[in-house]
């Protein structure tokens, strides 16, 4: 490892420019992720940590924008590359693992095909050695019969079967950076394991670093070495894994490791413990437009958080 | 693919039966005959032995479900009995219009399809664009507009003022016959078939799959020829054969409008004559028409999606 970092995030704003009343929906996120390391972002859903890591990639849909701030990769700041230039970047370079592997990959054309894509588009390959390619890649990511499995189409596999298929896609031109975006939300528990076992496993093998979206604390605890917090548009606290779990600072953190189930912890009364959740809603657009948006959350009130600053 | 080709053929032969029952039910139900239509001239009562004898002759003094019978039978050795009027064979009847009407419905189809879907598909690639906006004003005025009313008005325009083209008649099977009834029949198909491919494209536009794609690092070209083309077509593919499908029903008014000699025109004057074997016959044709196209389509369904052959 290296003292300079693969990916580093300074004061990234995202939103949907405007002459007035511009909306920014990430606020000021800055972090950096070293090469071979594995960074967790967890936050509630409109959180923004998918809109992060989509303008890492350059992907964010219309209207939504990079308005501000820098996303230098390797030193080069992306923001400035040709379009061209960031295809050849995508896929290649930074790859990334969607949410859904039931709709994330084409039904209309068999796996193999849809994994030998990476090696026609950045390898220069042709379509016959590339699909040979695909079944050397099907098999890294342990599909058992892979020579069989390329000729699959979707419909045919199951979740896991596919987010591996989307795993293998990925990780088929050994990126230097991946991004995996709530990789094993859609699937069943068991399963989960497996895949991010999976993935753990062939970064580590392979040097990749790894961005890792989740709102599951216990996938980030398992995974990841330093964790950022994001609540309403903002990355609230960043530190090592073991540090936050130990010794949350930020309000969120705690509330949210507040918020976790914890097996045999019964006391109290009724021989029972109350989950404690998070008062009130998701801060609306109302509040995000104002500097400081933990306030409609009423159960918490921290001086440190009114001043808006992370801690 | 051999066998499920041949099953669904096979499911036609109920369909078939179905419709003609219904045909024989309508005719027995609705009043007047061909007897009194020979016989009438809207001054003397007909003489009632007169027509009996008529009845007599063609076999409609016989109960209905014994008439069914034996068409029926007739039907199966490919017999659909003689023309009231001309005393031929009905399948010469027909034969003799037939290639008429195909020609018709295959050149307004032809150019639905050359010109409908690509347009659609540019003005999904360009939405908000000029061509995109001209093009579903269009397809809106199309969709509208009576055919009856748009086959006057292209015979107004381009015979009658300009003189280009002849306004009616098949012209022993001239070219120049051919083109405004085939615009006429083709503009609905064609306007159909742009808002179809538009709002496909649209649709899998917004498919997790694109995403997937575009995460891959292809450019739009590839894209679109990889991974939209295909599934687009799929939906396109319906219209198209429900369309066409349905084309010979709807050539009846244009060929009557422009006196083309196809079994359109037939049908409505052997049915002003309740000359029942050719309205039969001609029937037959139309609704066999529409599900061979239909088992037609449902084959190339099954050869571009793969998720249809399980079924």
């Amino acid at each position: 490892m290296t003292d300079a970092p693969l990916i580093q995030l300074k004061n990234v704003h995202v939103g949907i420019p405007s002459r007035r009343n511009a909306l920014s929906i990430v606020k000021d996120v800055s972090f950096s992720i070293m090469p071979g390391e594995a960074f967790g972002l967890v936050g509630e859903s409109g959180s923004g940590k998918s809109l992060t890591a989509l303008s890492l990639i350059r992907l964010l849909k219309k209207p939504l924008k990079v308005t501000q701030g820098e996303i230098l990769f390797k030193g080069k700041n992306l923001r400035d590359l040709s379009d061209r230039a960031m295809r050849d970047m995508r896929g290649d370079r930074i790859a990334m693992i969607f949410q859904e592997p039931m709709t994330a990959l084409n039904p209309l054309k068999t796996v193999g095909r849809q994994i030998a894509e990476m090696f026609v588009l950045h390898r220069g390959k042709g379509w016959h050695e590339a699909e040979k390619m695909a079944v050397d890649a099907l098999a890294s990511v342990q599909v058992p019969a892979p020579e069989e499995r390329v000729r699959a189409y979707p419909h045919q596999m199951s979740g896991g079967m596919r987010q591996r298929v989307m795993i293998a896609i990925a990780l088929a031109c050994d990126p230097d950076l991946l991004i995996a975006d709530e990789p094993t939300t859609a699937l069943d528990v068991t399963v989960q394991d497996e895949v991010l076992k999976l993935i753990a496993e062939l970064c580590a093998a392979r040097g990749t670093a790894v961005l890792m979206i989740s709102h599951d604390l216990g996938v980030i605890a398992n995974m990841c070495q330093r964790v950022g917090v994001m609540y309403s548009g903002r990355l609230v606290e960043e530190r090592a894994t073991y540090d936050i779990f130990a010794n949350p600072q930020h309000p969120y953190t705690k509330g949210l490791l507040g918020a976790l189930p914890r097996l045999g912890s019964r006391h109290g009364a009724g021989g029972r413990q109350r989950l404690v959740d998070i008062d009130s809603l998701i801060a609306d657009k109302e509040s995000l437009l104002q500097e400081f948006c933990y306030e409609p959350r009423n159960s918490i009130r921290d001086p440190r958080v009114r001043a808006g600053a992370s801690v | 693919m051999l066998r499920f080709t041949i099953r669904r053929l096979f499911q036609v032969i109920p369909t078939i039966i179905a419709v003609a029952m219904l045909i024989f039910i309508i005719f027995s139900v609705i009043p007047g005959s061909f007897a009194s239509s020979l016989m009438s001239d809207g001054k003397t009562a007909s003489d009632p032995e007169m027509i009996a004898r008529l009845n007599e002759q063609f076999g409609l003094d016989k109960p209905v479900y014994e008439r069914f019978g034996t068409y029926l039978v007739g039907l199966a050795k490919l017999d659909l009995g003689t023309s009231f009027r001309t005393r031929e064979p009905v399948t010469k009847v027909i034969n003799d219009r037939i290639w008429a009407s195909l020609k018709l419905a295959i050149a307004a189809m032809v150019l639905a399809v050359v010109i409908g879907v690509p347009l659609g598909f540019i003005a999904a690639l360009k939405p908000g664009s000029l061509l995109d906006s001209i093009t579903m004003i269009g397809a809106v005025s199309g969709l509208s507009l009576p055919q009856f009313w748009l086959g006057l008005l292209l015979m107004y325009l381009f015979a009658l003022i300009l003189g280009w083209l002849p306004s009616f008649g098949y012209g022993g099977g001239d070219f120049k016959y051919l083109i405004l009834p085939a615009i006429t029949l083709g503009v609905t198909p064609l306007a159909l078939l742009a808002r179809t491919t538009r709002a496909g494209v649209l649709e899998i536009m917004n498919e997790d799959f694109i995403r997937t794609a575009q995460s891959k690092g292809m450019s739009n070209s590839r894209m679109i020829r990889w991974h939209l083309t295909r599934n687009v077509m799929v939906l396109v593919v319906t219209t198209i054969g429900l369309q066409f499908g349905s084309m010979m029903g709807q050539a009846v008014v244009i060929e009557k409008l422009f006196a083309w000699p196809g079994i359109g025109s037939l049908l409505v004057d052997s049915v002003s004559i309740r000359d029942i074997p050719v309205v039969q016959g001609t029937i037959l044709v139309i609704v066999l028409w529409f599900l061979l196209i239909n088992t037609f389509v449902d084959i190339i369904y099954a050869a571009i999606d793969p998720r249809i052959k399980q079924t």
